[in-house]
């Protein structure tokens, strides 16, 4: 056997309280895509970590090409011809693409005969990039080109990608794959995590699946279904949202003709959105991020006034009302940043179910607040939501991120809104809780509430919505109905080409 | 009233003067504000120079001696917010604003014995035929070093900033440290050098107004000038030249409200002492608020503390 391009050896890192990896092995060979498969909080990140020296193991080896490795920091990992894409991008907004890519090199040549070489490389691998422009004004495709272009400057032989798909549209995605394997081709090996599972089917000939920091299978990924992968992971049965079948009621939510100018300078204006959901109905909004996402969400929560007439539930103007009178109406929100936003962070749980809730479930009489209602409540949620937490003593900072989008999403859902509207539900959030986020959605549905799921994830809109539509540039798509269609007609309708998605209809 | 006893040669050249200790305070402030750190801290770390420079120089009888060690002063005093707000992770505006009082106290210990008392002069540069030039010459060519020194730190900032590496990384840091982090640039040291740099650089402004523009040391003799810097730095949108024209700016005013005010203009004269602060108020105000904050580009991470994660 050819000695492996990396082998490792008996990982171990231990962070205070928690093991990220304990005694991981596994080898990537030469020209070889390699998956990484886990949950979060699996350690998959801390494992790639101390491949590129961000991290230091407790214990265990490496060895690169047979010589023992361990850098101690990244340019030596870069030296030895590790590099890698990172999930949340390592960009500079304020920064063009050229001194972004410069930064990432420990000796990048001057910046005219570097933009000379990110045109070259980038048209090469079919990532069209220029070098001149402000990486703030990209898209996320593009962003990831720069990250891409960045690390095959440096001729890597070993490509690390943390999610690199997770903000992509189905079109990029392919676009991202074809480099991919023309990279494998040239010999170079490729160290891929994902939570796409099918992505990782159709990309990666070998897979370790790490749980709790253990490896606890290898397999090649091509010989099983999405579904054995994803009970790898989770380590049990992996319960499948379903939905007995229904027919929408009446209109419940109505968006007419809106119009919002983004309150942010990098933020998308709404243009024209019109769309109606119907009591039972659970409407699916794709798009990539910074397509409005934000801006519809807040215009449906009352963050964002409107018209009276742009917005209406059951028939009665809402466009014009606050947060605070449209719950009172039975429209609820549960925004994507969990921290923030959604939650104040150093309040305890009890106080963040009070903010939403104390309306609705009468948590405050006469100008008082009834903190042993509020607690009941927390508690509930907790409990229904499965939500890991010592009690509802403890602020919201405390708790994980998926535990946190359970509590926050629950807390909507207890309070038995008649319009919901979630924003990424399951973003960063594990399978096992993501399923049982979607299953309460839907059970929300089939009780009768109007539900609006914006997100990024498609796989997830189409599992759960009934009628789908994308956001583009602030443009909503007129809505279709999700059985039928076609990933292919999705990504045109993401692309803004409603008209070529309707004629192919 | 009379209007016609301002000179306005005279007028434009005491503007120089009067802009080049906010000028240097700003643009140490602008370098640790493009490293991500707000420091409020300039008004202490001011006086602090001021006061330091102004003993050394009397003992010494040398200015630029007297100079160097406000340079020395002012970057101590700034080590100690380092100290607070990268190492043990204090909130940057609290340390801030305490190293603001925490300067003009100290200083005012320090300065005991020196109030009163003539500093020695700092000549004025002669420079030949261009000193002569009738009207450019006394405004542009007749002053002290540090006029030209402080122009010339402008161009030395915004060519390392714009075009050298090491600049590129204080930006990178300033701008997303998550992610200069992730690439392996040292973000704590980066910003403790560009707080440092930036207390060097208001010490010098310091320095600057009690040894040359006053020149005297009295109790708290900076007199807010380290807080007009700070609102130059958001006025000039973290940019060097335009922290330049911004200190000339208010420069101007803080001399043509002397000019008024020796003039007789029938306005109390605690209306015109006040304008130069208005005018800060002002740009502060309509440059913070909402929108335009984020179109005038401030570095992505300024004023956040950064835990390094494993």
């Amino acid at each position: 056997m050819t000695t492996p391009l990396l082998a490792i050896k008996g990982i171990t890192k231990a962070y205070p309280g928690v093991v990220a990896n304990s005694d991981v092995s596994f080898d990537i060979g030469k020209g070889e895509i390699h998956a990484l498969l886990g949950e979060n909080g699996a350690g998959k990140s801390t494992l790639v970590k101390a491949i590129y020296g961000l991290v230091r193991p407790d214990s265990g080896t490496m060895r690169w090409r047979g010589e023992p490795f361990a850098p101690t920091a990244p340019h030596e990992a870069r030296a030895a011809g590790v590099a890698m894409v990172f999930q949340h991008f390592s960009l500079f907004d304020a920064l063009d693409v050229a001194e972004n890519v410069a930064l990432g090199m420990d000796n990048p040549p001057p910046l005219r005969k570097l933009a000379a070489q990110i045109r070259k490389v980038s048209n090469d691998y079919g990532l069209p990039l220029d070098p001149g422009q402000l990486v703030g004004d990209l898209s996320a495709g593009q962003r990831q080109r720069v990250e891409i272009v960045r690390c095959l400057l440096q001729d890597p032989h070993l490509l690390i990608m943390d999610e690199p798909t997770s903000v992509l549209t189905p079109q990029e995605v392919d676009t991202l794959f074809r480099t991919l394997r023309q990279l494998r081709a040239e010999g170079r090996s490729i160290l891929y995590i994902s939570h796409k599972l099918e992505e990782i089917r159709a990309l990666c000939e070998t897979a370790t699946v790490l749980r709790l920091g253990k490896v606890v299978d290898r397999c090649d990924p091509r010989d099983r279904t999405a579904r054995e992968l994803a009970e790898m992971m989770v380590g049990t049965k992996l319960h499948q949202p379903e939905r007995p079948p229904h027919s929408p009621g009446d209109i419940a939510l109505e968006v007419r003709g809106l119009s919002l100018r983004s309150p942010s300078p990098f933020g998308t204006s709404l243009k024209e959105v019109s769309v109606a959901v119907h009591m039972g109905e659970i409407l699916g909004i794709g798009g990539v991020a910074g397509n409005g996402q934000d801006e519809l969400s807040a215009a449906l929560s009352g963050e964002l006034r409107a018209p009276p007439g742009a917005v209406s539930i059951r028939g009665e103007t809402v466009g014009h009302m606050g947060p605070n009178a449209r719950r009172a109406m039975g429209l609820l929100c549960a925004p994507e940043e969990r921290l923030g936003h959604a939650a104040a962070p150093e309040m305890t749980l009890v106080e963040n179910a009070l903010l939403t809730g104390a309306w609705r479930q009468k948590l405050v009489n006469g100008g008082f607040v009834n903190w042993t209602k509020a607690r009941g409540f927390a508690e509930a949620v907790i409990k229904r939501f499965d939500v890991r937490t010592p009690g509802a003593h403890v602020v919201a900072r405390a708790l994980s991120g998926g535990n946190l989008q359970k509590f926050v999403i629950g807390r909507e859902i207890m309070q038995r809104p008649d319009v919901l509207v979630v924003n990424q539900p399951t973003w960063g959030v594990d399978a096992s809780a993501a399923a049982a986020i979607r299953q309460a959605l839907m059970d929300l549905a089939q009780g009768g509430a109007a539900v609006v799921v914006i997100s990024q994830d498609l796989d997830e809109l189409l599992e759960i919505a009934d009628s789908f539509a994308a956001l583009n540039a602030g443009r909503l798509t007129a809505k279709r109905p999700v059985r039928g269609l076609t990933l292919d007609q999705v990504g045109l309708m993401l692309g803004g080409a409603e008209e070529a998605g309707d004629a192919a209809a | 009233m009379d209007l016609s006893s301002i000179n306005p040669v005279v007028l434009a050249a005491a503007l120089m003067v009067a802009a080049t200790p906010i000028l240097l305070a700003a643009i140490g402030e602008l370098v640790a504000e493009k490293a991500g750190v707000l420091n409020l801290g300039v008004e202490g770390m001011m006086i602090t120079g001021a006061v330091t420079g102004f003993a050394v120089a009397v003992m010494t009888r040398n200015p630029y001696l007297g100079m160097l060690a406000a340079l020395c002063g002012g970057a101590a005093v700034s080590l100690i917010f380092a100290l607070l707000t990268q190492v043990l992770m204090a909130n940057q505006v609290a340390s801030g604003l305490a190293l603001t009082l925490f300067g003009l106290g100290f200083s005012a210990l320090l300065g005991q014995g020196f109030v009163g008392i003539p500093p020695p002069r700092t000549p004025k540069m002669d420079l030949g035929f261009l000193s002569d030039l009738p009207v450019l010459g006394p405004i542009l060519f007749r002053h002290d070093p540090m006029v030209y020194v402080s122009i010339a730190l402008v161009a030395a900032v915004w060519y390392w900033l714009n075009h050298t590496r090491g600049g590129r990384i204080l930006r990178a840091v300033g701008e997303n440290h998550e992610a200069a982090h992730a690439l392996g640039y040292r973000v704590r040291r980066v910003r403790i050098l560009a707080i440092a740099f930036g207390g060097a650089c208001a010490g010098l402004g310091g320095a600057y107004l009690s040894l040359i523009r006053v020149p005297q040391w009295t109790e708290g003799m900076t007199a807010g000038a380290g807080w007009i810097a700070l609102a130059l730095v958001v006025f000039a949108s973290w940019r060097p030249w335009r922290a330049l024209l911004g200190a000339y700016l208010f420069g101007g005013i803080i001399v043509l409200q002397l000019n008024l005010q020796a003039a007789g203009v029938r306005i109390p004269v605690e209306y015109l002492a006040m304008s130069p602060y208005l005018v800060t108020i002002l740009v502060l105000v309509v440059m913070s608020s909402g929108r335009a904050r984020k179109t005038l580009a401030a570095p992505g991470s300024l004023g956040r503390p950064f835990h390094a994660t494993g």
